[in-house]
């Protein structure tokens, strides 16, 4: 993933901020902002997830004149024998696998989220505008408890101002379920 | 009350509701800020039927982010320098989370004096559903 641009919009922030109920004036007023110590509008410490926006190859998002995975008439827009949309890219995919009885996949191509991290530099501030760049970061296996091998991988983004500054690292980790293989007899 | 260099200490702890009966509208907001438009969070036909799910569940990121508030209402606006979970249980509509925090260690040197504070989120049932730590500078 490559973020050529990614600019830190004060309408963007207010909507974010909303969107995970945090009601912070920090995130909304910049008057208020101006008399406290960190001076300006900034955004909520996960908001550089939503780079997605301006990530021109992200998976989770409907492409205008593309099927959609997700329902319309019928429970998924993609016929039943077409894969869900796959990536290799771990950053923002999605979730653990249900309880039980459900399938891992639905729509991630089997990439679960386990962890996310962030290193601050600096307050991100509206009127920032961000550069990112992903890289792999380190690769493990782990034996799941229900059988079969859980495959972890990092990713590593650095979000820079387009002068080079360093604002924002976060690493991502995400597992890939391997296929359970666990018959009887 | 916010953490403070005049008297922080090991062992402080923080405890705030950061999502009370959450709602689908809820997790629909957040897909549109993020752009995580994946219909497993908002897409209740596609999760059951196609993915096998009970129905749609949370963001991990929604989770995190709400945790967050929790994080950066405690040590002030600005000051987090270290931010990170594991997501370990899904959340789903009608969950209500319960953040607490707790200051593992403080450290200062000349420049600033920081704290290492434990992560937790649980849902209604007292599972947790992140879990992680924070660093931040106080004053």
């Amino acid at each position: 993933m490559a973020i050529k641009r990614f600019p830190i919009e004060a309408g963007h922030i207010m909507m974010f901020a909303r969107s995970i109920g945090d009601p912070n004036p920090i995130y909304c007023d910049s008057d208020y902002a101006a008399t406290t110590s960190v001076g300006s509008v900034i955004a909520p410490p996960t908001f550089v997830q939503a780079s997605a926006q301006y990530d021109d190859s992200y998976p989770l998002r409907p492409r205008i004149g593309e099927p959609w995975f997700g329902s319309g008439r019928t429970a998924t827009g993609l016929t039943p024998k077409a894969e869900p949309t796959q990536s290799t890219d771990t950053a923002p995919l999605a979730e653990l696998a249900a309880p039980t009885g459900g399938r891992s996949t639905g729509g991630n191509g089997g990439v679960l989220h386990a962890e996310q991290h962030y290193e601050y530099h600096r307050p991100l501030r509206a009127d920032d505008v961000l550069v990112a760049t992903t890289m792999p970061g380190k690769s493990w296996e782990k034996e799941g408890r229900r059988g079969g091998s859980l495959s972890f991988s990092e990713s590593i983004t650095e979000y820079r101002t387009e002068g080079g500054e360093l604002v924002v690292t976060a690493r991502s980790v995400g597992v890939r379920t391997g296929v359970v293989v666990k018959q009887e007899g | 009350m916010k953490l403070s260099v005049a008297t922080v200490a090991i062992g402080d702890t923080y405890e705030a509701v950061v999502a009370d009966n959450l709602s689908r509208t809820q997790i629909v907001m957040y897909a549109g800020t993020s752009g995580d438009y994946n219909p497993l969070h908002t897409d209740d036909l596609f999760a059951r039927e196609v993915a096998g799910y009970p129905g749609v569940f949370a963001h991990g990121m929604l989770t995190m982010g709400m945790t967050g508030r929790a994080v950066t209402d405690w040590v002030g606006d600005g000051n987090l320098t270290k931010f990170g979970v594991r997501f370990s249980r899904q959340v789903w509509p009608g969950d209500t989370l319960t953040t607490t925090l707790r200051v593992d260690s403080v450290t200062a040197d000349s420049a600033a004096t920081l704290v290492d504070i434990h992560v937790s989120t649980r849902n209604q049932n007292g599972e947790e559903v992140v879990v992680g730590s924070a660093t931040a500078r106080v004053h």
